[in-house]
Parts: structure tokens; C-alpha cells; sequence
């Protein structure tokens, strides 16, 4: 059996650097463009691009962000820390979108990537025709010590999994809590730390939330129950200060909706692609 | 309650082999003020060789040697320790993100083994499907 899914490969300069970045894509129809998690890769979203359902509708596409997944680090990565920021982060994104030549294409982001769909909301409106947050909040203080994601002391792959396996859901099938989990088991050494950086210190955007005009780009924001990374109530919070922000909370999922329960995850996700498709008939 | 787990950590398969290099010592407490209870447990190439329990009643600990100590409300453990834990309540880091317990100590062995101390840690729930726990 062969899946829908197509890789590639594509060359393109990222605030002035050189990066091979990888991507998958299947279906045809409004671009849907999707991020995956902190110190994961676009694998996340197989089961999306696997759901006929929507990929009559979408051409979904999920690339795997520098040092993440196929894509490599650019050169001389060898001689500092990865660290991600908000700034590049909006970067990448809308390098990669322009580079593909997506043409007002719908974003989703899960974690970091629900955070930076808070910025894109703020920052760049007009570029999209929605924006979804997948486990979206303003802020997270430190709950754990980072220095051990990337410590000669402790197993990277083990650690990392370790540290985000409660935040799959309780009730998650086994073998997509797994799939999910050997994703971060395989995150080169230092790059979920790096994105941390993001989620944790850089990216704190409370203080800019009423800056968001969803009448400019309608805002979804999904969060599973048993996230404590993102918490229901985080999101909630979030939501509180953008005026119109649509907010779905998933009863039993957790920080990785699309991946550690694609099933459960689309009951939820199919009405709000189905607004975001029905605004352009 | 944690004696009972002994047998369960001892002979399951995917915990000792997660644990197979897990060597140190662990204090696990019960903050109540009214019954403050902990346990002490060592672990030998991933096996439980010693889980004494201190509780109002019984004889106190006497310079009790640990590497790492866990601490959290009676309250957050035995939601923790339910079958299906309410949301927030069903991970050591979900209990680390409530600020309800604290972990201390030298946390290498903890950090480079997390499956194996969540593991070790989750199963007094399968006491509770016993009907060993909250009975």
C-alpha cells in the first residue's frame, strides 16, 4: 500500500542562510500549512494527509523546520547552540510559505507552533485565510530543569520522550503514543531545547494579545484536556483577551492532538476546516 | 501502600529493562500535616531491595540515606495513583506544573531514566485495579 503523502526537498534562504528543508504534502485544494511541535518533525500530521476527508478539500503541507526531522542544520551548525526565537521563527514559516508559492494559505501549529499562530495572528493577518492553534497559550514559566534535554549525564532521545510522554493523553492508542514519542526520541542533540527557548523565555506574548484583529483572519484555538504543558485553562486565558477567538477544548486529548490521537482529533478538527472551507465557496 | 508494588516493579519486563541501570535511592513523602507519611526505597540494577515506610505509628527513620526525594501533597498523590487521574493530576511533570510536588536531590539517575521512574512511581494504579488501594 502506498500512501498519498509526497516528500521534498527544498532549497531556500532563511534570513540570509543557506537551509535544506524538508516537506511533505497530499491532497489538493486550500494550502494548509502545518507545524509540528517542539523537537519534532512533520510526521506529526501523517494521519491528516492519510484522512480523505480532508485532503479532498486541502493540500496539506508539513515541513520539518530547520534541525528538525529531515532537514538539516545549516552549515557551521557544529560551532553554536540552536536556539529558536519568535523572529525566526515568523521567518521560516513565511519564507517556506513563499518559497512553495502558497497563496494565502491556511496555517496550523501545534505548542510552539500554536504560540507562533498567536504571532502570525498579531504580525501578518493578511498573509493567511485562517490560522489554527493546536495546544495555543501566551506563556510558560519553566516547570523543569532544560539543561538535562541536552546533558552528556543523560540520553537525549530517552529524555526528551521521557519528559513529554505524560502529556500524551492517558487514553491515547498505544502505538500513535509511541510514534508520537519516537519522533522526540530522535531529535538531534539540544534542537527541543532550542525550541523550548521559544515556548519559555523568547516568545512570551501576553502583554500583545489584544493586538490581534481576528476580523482580519478568523483565530481557532483547539487544546486537549490532559495538556499541562498548554492547559486548557492557559488557552482560555489567552482567548480571554482576543476578541472573537473560536475555542475548542478536547475532552481526553492532549499536547498532541493530531498525532497521539488522529481519530479522537478529528471530530474536532473537521468542523473548523469545514468553516475555513466553506468561507471560500 | 508502596510495599505492595515491590513484586509488580520486580517482574515486569519493560520496567527492568528500563531500569536495568538504575542504582540509587529514593525518598517518597506524603505531606499531610495531620499523618505525614514517606517511604524510603532502594533500587539495585532496576529492582526494589527496600521499601520501608515511616507513618504516625510506626518506628521513626534513623539518618535515612537518599539520593532523591519527591514530595507532594497526600491529596496530589492519591489522585495521581487513581487508574485514570483527572487531567493535571496524571504525571510527575503534570504535578511538577502545579508546583504540587518538588523533586530534589541528584537527578541524574532520575532524568536519564524518567520511563523507568515514571513507571516505578505510576504503579501503585495498578494496585488500585486490584482493589489493593482505596479499597
Amino acid at each position: 500500500m502506498l500512501e498519498p503523502i509526497i516528500g521534498r526537498y527544498l532549497h531556500l534562504a532563511i534570513e540570509g542562510v543557506k537551509q535544506r528543508v524538508y516537506f511533505e504534502e497530499a491532497g489538493q485544494g486550500i494550502p494548509l500549512l502545518c507545524l509540528h511541535t517542539a523537537g519534532a518533525d512533520g510526521r506529526q500530521f501523517r494521519a491528516l494527509m492519510n484522512d480523505a476527508a480532508i485532503t479532498a478539500h486541502f493540500r496539506v503541507i508539513a515541513f520539518d523546520m530547520p534541525w528538525h526531522g529531515k532537514s538539516s542544520p545549516p552549515e557551521g551548525w557544529e560551532k553554536d547552540d540552536y536556539r529558536l526565537t519568535s523572529e525566526s521563527y515568523v521567518a521560516q514559516i513565511l519564507a517556506v510559505s513563499a518559497a512553495l508559492g502558497l497563496e494565502k494559505p491556511a496555517f496550523m501549529g501545534c505548542s510552539i507552533g500554536g504560540r507562533i499562530a498567536l504571532y502570525l495572528a498579531l504580525l501578518h493577518p493578511e498573509m493567511f485565510r485562517a490560522i489554527i492553534g493546536l495546544q495555543a497559550s501566551a506563556h510558560v514559566d519553566p516547570y523543569y530543569d532544560l539543561e538535562w534535554l541536552n546533558h552528556p549525564n543523560a540520553h537525549g532521545g530517552e529524555t526528551c520522550a521521557g519528559v513529554v510522554s505524560g502529556l500524551v493523553g492517558p487514553q491515547a492508542p498505544s502505538a500513535h503514543r509511541w510514534e508520537t514519542l519516537w519522533h522526540y526520541m530522535q531529535g538531534g542533540p539540544g534542537v527541543f531545547k532550542g525550541d523550548l527557548y521559544f515556548y519559555k523565555i523568547d516568545g512570551d506574548i501576553r502583554a500583545k494579545l489584544g493586538g490581534i484583529d481576528t476580523a482580519k483572519c478568523p483565530l481557532y484555538l483547539l487544546t486537549g484536556e490532559y495538556d499541562y504543558s498548554c492547559p486548557p485553562e492557559d488557552t482560555l486565558e489567552a482567548a480571554r483577551h482576543i476578541a472573537g477567538a473560536d475555542v475548542t477544548i478536547m475532552p481526553g486529548l492532549g499536547h498532541f492532538p493530531m498525532s497521539e490521537d488522529p481519530e479522537r482529533f478529528r471530530e474536532h478538527l473537521l468542523p473548523v476546516l469545514a468553516k475555513i472551507h466553506g468561507a471560500v465557496r | 501502600m508502596l510495599e505492595g508494588i515491590v513484586d509488580l516493579v520486580n517482574t515486569d519486563p519493560w520496567l527492568q529493562r528500563k531500569g536495568r541501570f538504575v542504582n540509587t535511592s529514593l525518598m517518597v513523602e506524603l505531606a499531610d500535616d495531620a499523618a505525614p507519611e514517606r517511604y524510603r526505597l532502594v533500587i539495585a540494577a532496576g529492582q526494589l531491595t527496600t521499601v520501608a515506610r515511616e507513618a504516625p505509628g510506626t518506628a521513626r527513620f534513623i539518618m535515612p540515606q537518599y539520593e532523591l526525594r519527591l514530595i507532594a501533597p497526600r491529596a496530589a498523590w492519591m489522585e495521581y495513583w487513581k487508574p485514570l487521574p483527572r487531567a493535571g493530576f496524571h504525571d510527575l511533570f503534570a504535578l511538577r506544573k502545579k508546583r504540587l510536588l518538588e523533586i530534589e536531590g541528584n537527578l541524574q539517575p532520575f532524568m536519564a531514566n524518567l520511563f523507568y521512574f515514571k513507571g516505578l512511581l505510576e504503579a501503585p494504579r495498578r494496585l488500585t485495579l486490584t482493589g489493593l488501594l482505596h479499597a
